[in-house]
């Protein structure tokens, strides 16, 4: 089942504030993972591990470092799901 | 050489969450000892069925995301050493004068085997990032050293259940020698999963007492049959007393000697003649320049198996001769069962407050006293009757270590 834009957002937002306790509404499209939001490469890792297993979608590691921000990541994941 | 003093407790056990409820309890003739819950007992069909698991769950104190990146055993060692050093007063000292010295005996070992089965199970893209700094046996140090500044240097001794006191002895020295001013120091432990049990089961060193969880753990008497394990932390902040009198620190005691001695006999069995343990008791009470009529009162290794007992007891009379008979002795793993790395750590604090209260803990489960070993073992709460003695815990690891601590009033 493929998620939306928004759906996907939010999910992930989940995600980042799972694993580092920033706040959800926080986790914006513009935001930089690592400049705006501080989240560090192991962080990182782990959160893309767990979006791949909540959004049905393969994020390969030399994919990753081109996740700059989250809407990055978000327009990846959308556009990649199975 | 620089005085040494403790001015800061802290303490996850079996019997509580903190170190003053865990020594109440201790008072109090409680035990932390009960039958284990977790599924993988049954289904795993382990030999032993109990343990003493943390009374307060370190979940439940510390952050989701905090633990989420910690071991257990290093989540235990940050709650025990946050309180130690709010107990110390958050003592104001340079980042590079304040260090740690945190021991473990087997380190992140839930995180190894939990690691290991996510692999098997879901391959090696699952397998968690922070793997590695959770199951490195220095994480418990570098943790505390993180979340207090220090900057003096973390370090982590290894020494099986001698690990908690052995790392007290070398914060000791280290502000003794002027290298550090305010040293954390202690031991955590958190082993209980199917496979250390299983491991400590198979050389048939843990009690099967399994119908009477909070009878096991009974040193001393002639119905032991092995120790019961425990998990949590213990963390003391020592200070140069120069240090502590200058910001006007309230003072438990002084630490006067810590010594790490070695067997050399067997990599499991203690020397059955003692002299490893009777030498470490000799040296630290050299250091602290006390006499054996000095001491008055013993926090026991005493973990309740069939021959070590009988050891430290050999150990003991060989050291104080005709004086033994005028110890006064705790076995205080009775009621907590045995922290193993975290072990020294929580024994120490227990001796401190015996000698700053002046009242030695009952050591409950002693219903027949093995007359092989005629030492003076309060049942019931005792007074210790000479505030100038000092007193000494002895802890003794796998591996034939062997390390001792002397403490006394200020």
């Amino acid at each position: 089942m493929a998620h939306s834009q928004q759906e996907v957002l939010a999910g992930l937002a989940e995600l980042v504030n799972d694993e580092t306790g920033i706040a959800a509404d926080a986790v914006q499209m513009e935001k930089s993972f690592t400049d705006d939001l501080d989240i560090d490469s192991i962080s990182m890792m782990t959160i893309v591990v767990n979006a791949e297993d909540k959004f049905s979608v393969k994020i390969p590691d030399e994919e990753v470092k081109n996740l700059i921000t989250v809407g990055d990541a978000v327009t990846y994941i959308t556009a990649n799901q199975d | 050489m620089r005085r040494v003093v403790v001015t800061g407790i802290g303490a996850t056990t079996p019997l509580a969450g903190d170190a003053m409820s865990s020594w109440e309890a201790l008072l109090q003739g409680k035990s932390g000892i009960a039958t284990l819950e977790q599924d993988w007992v049954a289904k795993y069909e382990l030999p032993v069925t109990f343990a003493g698991q943390a009374k307060i769950a370190a979940s439940s104190v510390l952050s989701p995301q905090e633990a989420k990146r910690l071991d257990p055993s290093s989540q235990f060692a940050l709650i025990s050493a946050r309180e130690a050093w709010a107990d110390a007063g958050q003592p104001e000292v340079e980042p590079e004068r304040l260090a740690v010295d945190f021991a473990t005996g087997i380190g992140g070992v839930q995180t190894l085997l939990d690691a290991w089965s996510t692999l098997q199970e879901r391959g090696p893209r699952r397998v968690l990032p922070m793997t590695v700094p959770m199951l490195m046996p220095n994480g418990p140090a570098a943790a505390i050293g993180m979340a207090l500044g220090a900057k003096g240097g973390a370090r982590t001794a290894v020494s099986a259940c001698a690990s908690g006191n052995e790392a007290i002895a070398n914060a000791f020295h280290r502000i003794q020698r002027g290298e550090a001013d305010v040293v954390v120091a202690g031991g955590a432990e958190a082993a209980i999963h199917p496979l250390p049990i299983a491991a400590f089961a198979a050389m048939h060193a843990l009690s099967r007492k399994n119908e009477t969880p909070e009878e096991a753990s009974r040193p001393y008497d002639i119905d032991r049959d092995g120790f019961v394990m425990g998990e949590g932390a213990g963390a003391l902040v020592l200070e140069s007393l120069e240090s502590a009198q200058s910001r006007g620190a309230n003072i438990y005691c002084e630490i006067v000697g810590g010594s790490v001695t070695s067997d050399s006999y067997h990599i499991t069995a203690p020397d059955p003649e003692g002299a490893g343990a009777a030498r470490a008791m000799l040296d630290a009470l050299e250091q602290a320049d006390a006499s054996i009529a000095d001491v008055e009162h013993v926090n026991a290794h005493a973990t309740s198996t069939p021959v070590g007992d009988i050891a430290e007891y050999t150990a003991v009379n060989r050291v104080f001769g005709t004086h033994t008979e005028n110890l006064v002795i705790a076995a205080t793993k009775a009621s907590t069962g045995h922290l193993l790395g975290g072990a020294g750590a929580i024994e120490a604090i227990f001796t401190i407050l015996a000698l700053k209260q002046q009242q030695v803990p009952p050591t409950i489960n002693l219903d027949n006293q093995d007359p092989a070993i005629p030492l003076n073992v309060p049942r019931s709460m005792a007074r210790l009757q000479r505030p100038d003695a000092v007193a000494i815990s002895n802890s003794f690891g796998f591996g034939g270590h062997n390390a001792v601590l002397v403490f006394r009033n200020i």
